[in-house]
C-alpha cells in the first residue's frame, strides 16, 4: 500500500529530503507531500555578503516548489499543529494532512522581540541584523552612509544558526572599512556569551587569534540582557555595558511556532530533540527532524543537513520497511569561514572530534584551520554546489556523511 | 582525575572543579561549594535552581542553559544572575554537583 511521507519545510533541510526520498521510491510506492508558509528559498550563505555590497539581494531567492522533484507535491500553507497521536499535521487556515512519516525541517526562527529593548528604538536604524534578507538590506544602506565609531558584533546567545557567521562578518567588516579608508575611524568589537570566539578550544584559539591580528577587540560570557536604542548600549544580564554607534545584533534563535503548539514535538525552545544519530524523535517512531529544527549538540549549518540528509533518507526506508535504523550520524560539520580579503578557512568536525588543523578531505585537500585563497574560492563555489547537488540530495564528489578523520592533525591546547 | 574534599568526603572533579560522578553529591556539600563561587548564603530561591539543574541532568544527560533555565525553572533570567553573579548555568551546576553544562555549537 502507499505510504505518505510528509516534510515540513522546503528550506535547505527539507528540500533535500524530499528529493533524496523520491529518487528512493516510485511514486505508486510513496507519496511525498512538502508544506512551507511562502514560496521564496533563500540561499542563507550569502546573506553575509549583503551588507557589504558583496552579495545582490535579488540573486539569493529562488522558487522553493522549483527546488523540488518531479512526483513531490508542494502545498504552500501555514502550520497550526502537529496532533502526533492522530498522524494530522493541521493547517492554520483549516485542512489537514494525515502522514506515515513526518519529518520535521522548519529550522530555526528569529526572536529579536524576545530581547528587552532590541526592536525598539534605534532598531532598524543604528541596531540591525544580517540574519534575514530585510535586515541585511537594512543593514547594507547603514554601512553605506557609515562614517565612523564604535561597530559592535554580538551573539544575544546561542543556539545560533551558523555560529561561525558572526565572526565572519567581523572580519569582513574590518576589511570593508579599510577598504572604504576608514578603517581607523572605526572601532570593532565582538561581544559573545561564550567563553572564547568559539566554542572549540583549537578553533576558538586560531579564531582569536585572528580577531587580535585584525584589531578586533573581543568581549566574552557577554549574555544579552537589553538593548538601549537610543542611549547606544548594549547591556549584559550581569550589568556590564558595552557602547556602540553601530550594533549588529544576532537575535535568540527558537524553533517554529507551530512546534509549541504541537504537544509533546519540541523542547522549551521549540526544537525537536531527536536521537543523535538515527535523527528519530524518543517518543515516537514514524517521526524524524533534520537541519535547524533538530534539537541537537550539533551546528545549525547547511553542512550537517547535507550530511544529515543522508542517513536520514536511509532510515526512513528502513522504518518503513520494519528494519531497525542506522545510527550512522556522527555529527559532521564543515564550515568555510571567510576572513576577508578573498581569503577564507575551514573547519571540519563532528560530535567527538573538535575542528583541528590539517587537510580535507584527506593529506592531500584544502588547509583546514589555516586562511587560505583556495579556501575562499571553495566558499564562492559553494553556492553553485547549493543548488545544483546539495538541494537536488547528491553527493559532494569525494565527500561523505561520516567525517573523514585522515588528514587531521591532533593537537593539544 | 583531580578530587576536592566537600562535607569531609573526597569526591573526583574536573580540572575546572565540576563534579564529574554527581551520584557523589550531597545536599550538605552545597554550602562550602556555594562559597567558593562567592555565593555566603543558599537561599531558598538558590535551592529552586539547584534542584531543578539536578533533575534536569538527570532526565537530559546535561545542565541546562541559562535561557532554558529562565524558561523553564520558575526564575527568571534576571533573578538567575541576581542569585548567581558570576553565571548562573556554570555557577548552579557548579554547586549542584553535575558536570559542566555542555552548551551549544
Amino acid at each position: 500500500m502507499s505510504k505518505h511521507i510528509v516534510v515540513l519545510g522546503s528550506g535547505t533541510a527539507g528540500t533535500l529530503t524530499a528529493n533524496r526520498l523520491r529518487r528512493m521510491y516510485d511514486e505508486r510506492e510513496c507519496r511525498i507531500t512538502v508544506v512551507d508558509q511562502d514560496d521564496d528559498h533563500v540561499y542563507q550563505p550569502g546573506l553575509l555578503f549583503v551588507p557589504f555590497g558583496l552579495a545582490q539581494p535579488h540573486g539569493l531567492v529562488r522558487s522553493r516548489p522549483r527546488q523540488l522533484h518531479d512526483g513531490i507535491d508542494y502545498r504552500r500553507a501555514r502550520i497550526d499543529r502537529v496532533d502526533l497521536d492522530a498522524d494530522t499535521v493541521h493547517f492554520a487556515v483549516g485542512g489537514w494532512l494525515t502522514y506515515d512519516v513526518l519529518v520535521v525541517a522548519t529550522g530555526a526562527m528569529l526572536l529579536p522581540e524576545e530581547t528587552e529593548g532590541l526592536t525598539g528604538p534605534g532598531w532598524g536604524e543604528k541596531v540591525f541584523t544580517f540574519y534575514d534578507l530585510p535586515g541585511a538590506i537594512d543593514l547594507h544602506h547603514a554601512l553605506e552612509h557609515f562614517d565612523g565609531g564604535r561597530v559592535v558584533v554580538n551573539v544575544a546567545d546561542l543556539p545560533v544558526k551558523c555560529p561561525v557567521a558572526p565572526l565572519e562578518f567581523a572580519f569582513l567588516a574590518d576589511w570593508y572599512f579599510q577598504r572604504c579608508g576608514i578603517r581607523d575611524r572605526v572601532e570593532l568589537t565582538y561581544v559573545t556569551p561564550l567563553d572564547g570566539a568559539f566554542t572549540k578550544p583549537v578553533a576558538a584559539r586560531a579564531l582569536s587569534g585572528l580577531l587580535a591580528h585584525k584589531g578586533i577587540e573581543l568581549v566574552t560570557e557577554f549574555t544579552l540582557g537589553e538593548v538601549d536604542g537610543t542611549g547606544g548600549r548594549l547591556v549584559s544580564y550581569d550589568e556590564r555595558e558595552v557602547a556602540f554607534d553601530l550594533a549588529v545584533v544576532v537575535p535568540l534563535h527558537g524553533g517554529a511556532a507551530y512546534v509549541g503548539r504541537s504537544p509533546g514535538l519540541g523542547d522549551e525552545l521549540g526544537f525537536v530533540p531527536v536521537d543523535p544519530h538515527t535523527l528519530q524523535h524518543p517518543d515516537r517512531a514514524n517521526v524524524f527532524a533534520i537541519g535547524d529544527a533538530a534539537g541537537l549538540p550539533a551546528s545549525k549549518a547547511g553542512s550537517v543537513a547535507h550530511f544529515e540528509g543522508e542517513v536520514l533518507a536511509h532510515n526512513i526506508g528502513r522504518f518503513l520497511a520494519g528494519q531497525p535504523l542506522d545510527a550512522s550520524y556522527d555529527g559532521h560539520t564543515n564550515c568555510f569561514v571567510e576572513t576577508g580579503f578573498h581569503k577564507a578557512l575551514l573547519i571540519d568536525f563532528n560530535y567527538e572530534t573538535e575542528p583541528l588543523p590539517g587537510h580535507f578531505p584527506a593529506a592531500v585537500g584544502l588547509p583546514l584551520l589555516k586562511e587560505s585563497h583556495a579556501n575562499h574560492l571553495g566558499k564562492l563555489a559553494f553556492e553553485w554546489l547549493y543548488w545544483h547537488s546539495l538541494l537536488p540530495g547528491r553527493e559532494l564528489p569525494g565527500i561523505g556523511s561520516a567525517m573523514p578523520e585522515h588528514g587531521k592533525n591532533h593537537v593539544h591546547v | 582525575m583531580p578530587t576536592a574534599t566537600y562535607d569531609d568526603t573526597a569526591v573526583p572533579v574536573d580540572d575546572e572543579g565540576f563534579f564529574t560522578e554527581p551520584d557523589r553529591w550531597t545536599e550538605a556539600m552545597a554550602g562550602q561549594l556555594a562559597r567558593e563561587q562567592g555565593i555566603e548564603d543558599l537561599t531558598e530561591r538558590h535551592w529552586t535552581v539547584i534542584r531543578f539543574m539536578r533533575s534536569e541532568y538527570t532526565a537530559k544527560g546535561t545542565g541546562p542553559t541559562v535561557r532554558v533555565l529562565g524558561k523553564t525553572s520558575g526564575v527568571s533570567v534576571k533573578e538567575l544572575y541576581q542569585l548567581f553573579p558570576k553565571g548562573p548555568a556554570k555557577t548552579a551546576a557548579k554547586i549542584a554537583g553535575i558536570p559542566k553544562p555542555r552548551g551549544c555549537i
